[in-house]
């Protein structure tokens, strides 16, 4: 079973966009809330909370949690 | 209900909760999470009852952390969703191990292409573009196999190329979620200062992966 050319150039990207200091999901966590509260308002969430957002986009499990709550939050 | 603000949410729920505003929690996260999820996930009725019960034990518990920086029931609701993807993720990958799904193939050979650590360009492409691709995956490979540790090359390959939750890896590793991010934010890192060492740029990879029509 090989792996598809477009896993191997999200890994690649994925190591690309690796920074020295990024948050971990615990952090991310902490502050998965108010970050939605401002994205749904439409702030600019990345100059805001920059490490949340870079943390988003390099973690998938946060990632999803984060979309499934801002889903949610709509209806709220 | 949704005019409660941060202070009465707190108030009636600690100690002994108030069980009107707790049936009005359950209302909010039950409501949420069914329209979070019941399009993109299998979940069933009965199912996110369970979710949300779990997270209203954990709201309770965690009272004292919720610091009013959001809405209280935003904050809430990041407990249920979070509760919920934890159980879906476990229920979805219960069956699977970790060495299924990474077998140990540190051995120098795998011209048979059965290692996950193995790749094929994509055919749509021109020959040169294959070419370009299948060297990067070469050198991808051959760093992954030199410069990360055991671990860091199992959770790499489980996560990034099949897919396993950072969670699910983690709790079959012993370990969690957030060590097991730092773990692979370290992986990522030797293999970017490796990857610059042998002259590839980001632009190279895009260019190979995302060829001009």
């Amino acid at each position: 079973m090989s792996t598809e050319p477009e896993k191997l150039r999200n890994l690649m990207r994925s190591i690309f966009m690796t920074h020295r200091d990024e948050i971990g999901c615990d952090t991310c966590f902490d502050q998965m809330d108010l970050f939605a509260e401002l994205t749904l308002a439409g702030k600019d969430v990345a100059s805001a909370m920059p490490h949340v957002y870079r943390h988003l986009q390099m973690c998938k499990a946060c990632r999803e949690e984060f979309e499934a709550l801002l889903s949610a939050l709509k209806l709220l | 209900m949704e005019d409660r603000n941060n202070e009465e949410w707190v108030r009636a729920l600690g100690g002994v909760p108030d069980s009107g505003v707790l049936a009005a929690l359950r209302e909010t996260l039950l409501r949420g999470l069914r329209y979070a999820l019941k399009q993109r996930y299998h979940v069933t009725e009965s199912d996110l009852e369970d979710f949300v019960q779990d997270a209203l034990v954990r709201v309770l518990d965690n009272l004292d952390t919720f610091r009013g920086e959001s809405k209280f029931t935003t904050w809430a609701q990041k407990i249920a969703v979070r509760v919920a993807f934890s159980e879906l993720r476990r229920k979805r990958w219960e069956n699977i191990s970790l060495q299924d799904l990474v077998p140990d193939d540190t051995s120098e050979d795998d011209s048979s292409g059965a290692s996950p650590l193995s790749w094929m360009p994509s055919s749509e492409l021109t020959p040169e573009h294959q070419i370009t691709q299948h060297s990067l995956g070469a050198l991808l490979q051959d760093l992954i196999r030199e410069e990360l540790t055991d671990l860091q090359r199992q959770a790499m390959t489980a996560i990034a190329l099949k897919g396993m939750p950072l969670e699910e890896v983690a709790r079959r590793m012993g370990t969690n979620r957030n060590a097991l991010y730092k773990l692979l934010h370290d992986a990522r890192q030797r293999l970017k200062q490796r990857l610059e060492a042998h002259g590839v740029t980001v632009d190279d990879v895009m260019a190979a992966f995302s060829p001009e029509p």
